[in-house]
């Protein structure tokens, strides 16, 4: 059924699609700029003011080889894929045991225990008592484990994994009792299996957010061999150091020269794989969304 | 006591796997608040949280009585309600445009692409800003081609907040969206029918059906924001912020790891961080308190 539409609604339909069209041009403006920068030619790029829509010059991958050649990066890299493995790995663990437990009703002070984890969601030490504690009382500073244990637990993530644990039903479980599973067994065996989509999107929260994270690194870590990808980043792009990229005098002048286009190729080199699983994780990120506005 | 050892025998293998979660609570957020008590304390390393000379309430009436307080009061009220009043409405209004969409992919389109933003890290998107806004970058660009001047915008005082606002909007609108496109979905189909029928036009359908139909997650939203007014987050401050932008983009929580940690004022930056976390749990109190009177959702 097609029902005439009147020139205003017309007028706004245009107006409505175009408006949305140069939104979504800004959304990606920028990336386009970053990729296209990345491929450019470094003197021209250097002298170039304003966004760059094909690359300057003669096409150039110039950059990408200083990037991929540079220690630090490739450093970075490898503490991050750590920090995220490694980390991902110990909060969901922590999570799950602690969502778990709180979920049986067969508990009677759960909600007290609850209480106990959702107080801290309101009030905290902050940021330096939490540093003198790490520091002085447990001894992580200037170890990995500092950016990776401190911030292990969220308990937003422990409330939402809690409420999908507390949705099995409780008859799977007595079940289970009677054939004698153990709690590690059906928490492992039937709970977590049975919570799998929650479970994706908890790991993913906690994935992303250690790819990201780069402030506990900063205030933890003193030696350079252990500074995860984001810090390299912070000092290339914010504190202009691409000396950091090498480490011979001669190659640092290289650089400077090109410092421009080492820039744009570093965003590339460290973007590209979130930017390939994004158009897949981000139907995950949604549905966590969902979950976190339904039991907030 | 007698009941909840009994509770734990009960249900040992649950209590077993739940120690290492209730140590890491002790360790990683409870110490700490036990070690708030440095905020009343000439704080040494050496000394401890419970070895170091005793002050009083000294570093609060330091800190209340500095020409930082107004400031620092100021400039995170300021950005907190900047980010409000355009950050607020923006997603809603994004949602609402898109809903009016008939054209599948055209819609699916420009949402996967305003999600985009969100997955670049916050350390790269500063880093974008700081390279667009640069004297010879595509945002000061485009500045200069409307008459305006050339110049390094991020290092200009007056221009910190609208760059931290507007940049906060790229990355976050497209999705903040998805919960109220998540909520216009879920409104009945066959109002808009018998509305339709009644001879309502858009706009009415939009006044009368949409947006009560978005009221809730609206009102929910908003007064669990304003529970957060006074807690802007250090981390981008720090990455965007210079000496030169101090006095406009210097934040309560920024200053207080600049006093702590590059400066090593433990005790003095321990006490404004608490000063900062009980106004803020104030907030989130009395905001949750209005979100249960009204709107029956509260966060605890």
């Amino acid at each position: 059924m097609k029902i005439k539409q009147s020139p205003s609604r017309i007028a706004f339909l245009v107006f409505n699609y175009l408006f949305l069209a140069l939104l979504g041009f800004l959304f990606i403006a920028p990336v386009w700029h970053v990729v296209m920068a990345s491929f450019s030619d470094a003197a021209s790029l250097t002298s170039h003011t304003g966004i760059v829509w094909w690359p300057l010059g003669e096409f150039n991958i110039g950059g990408y080889k200083i990037v991929l050649n540079s220690p630090s990066i490739s450093t970075g890299y490898l503490n991050t894929a750590f920090y995220v493995i490694v980390g991902t790995l110990i909060s969901l663990l922590l999570t799950t045991m602690g969502a778990y437990a709180l979920s049986r009703n067969t508990m009677k002070y759960r909600n007290v225990i609850m209480l106990f984890l959702s107080f801290t969601m309101l009030f905290n030490g902050g940021m330096i008592p939490t540093y003198m504690v790490v520091k002085n009382i447990v001894h992580l500073y200037d170890t990995r484990w500092a950016v990776i244990i401190p911030s292990a637990i969220s308990v937003f993530n422990l409330i939402i994994l809690r409420t999908a644990f507390s949705q099995v039903p409780e008859s799977l479980v007595e079940s289970a009792k009677l054939d004698g599973a153990s709690e590690w067994t059906i928490m492992f065996r039937i709970i977590v299996p049975l919570s799998k989509a929650t479970i994706a999107v908890i790991l993913l929260y906690y994935a992303v957010g250690i790819w990201n994270s780069w402030f506990p690194a900063m205030i933890y870590l003193k030696g350079r061999d252990k500074y995860p990808l984001q810090l390299i980043l912070r000092e290339i792009l914010l504190l202009n150091d691409t000396g950091v990229m090498t480490t011979s005098a001669d190659a640092v002048k290289n650089v400077q020269l090109e410092r421009k286009l080492v820039k744009y190729c570093t965003i590339i080199v460290s973007t590209l794989p979130i930017m390939c699983f994004y158009p897949f994780i981000q139907k995950y990120f949604t549905k966590g969304v969902m979950i976190g506005a339904v039991k907030g | 006591m007698k009941s909840f050892i009994l509770d734990i025998k009960r249900n040992k293998g649950l209590y077993i796997i739940l120690i290492p979660v209730i140590l890491w609570f002790i360790i990683f957020a409870y110490l700490p608040m036990f070690g708030l008590i440095m905020a009343f304390e000439d704080y040494t390393p050496k000394g401890g949280f419970l070895g170091s000379k005793m002050v009083g309430f000294k570093h609060f009436m330091d800190f209340f009585n500095s020409v930082y307080f107004g400031r620092l009061l100021r400039n995170t009220f300021l950005i907190s309600f900047y980010n409000l009043i355009f950050g607020f409405p923006a997603p809603i209004i994004f949602a609402l445009l898109l809903n009016e969409v008939s054209n599948k992919v055209f819609k699916k389109t420009i949402q996967t692409v305003s999600y985009l933003p969100y997955f670049i890290s916050l350390v790269i998107v500063c880093g974008l800003v700081a390279d667009f806004t640069a004297s010879d970058g595509p945002i000061t660009e485009l500045i200069v081609s409307l008459g305006g001047k050339r110049q390094n915008y991020l290092g200009q005082a007056k221009y910190f907040r609208t760059i931290y606002v507007l940049s906060d909007m790229w990355q976050g609108i497209g999705f903040s969206s998805i919960i109220y496109l998540a909520a216009l979905a879920g409104i009945d189909q066959e109002l808009y029918e018998a509305a339709q029928l009644d001879g309502a036009g858009h706009i009415q359908r939009l006044i009368h059906i949409t947006l009560p139909g978005l009221s809730t997650t609206i009102i929910t939203l908003l007064i669990l924001r304003m529970g957060t007014m006074l807690a802007v987050g250090y981390e981008k401050i720090i990455l965007l912020y210079s000496s030169n932008t101090l006095k406009t983009a210097d934040v309560i929580s920024s200053y207080v790891y600049r006093k702590g940690l590059e400066e090593f004022n433990y005790g003095y930056s321990a006490a404004v961080g608490l000063f900062n976390s009980v106004i803020n749990m104030a907030l989130l109190i009395i905001s949750n308190k209005l979100s249960r009177k009204f709107t029956e959702t509260s966060l605890f």
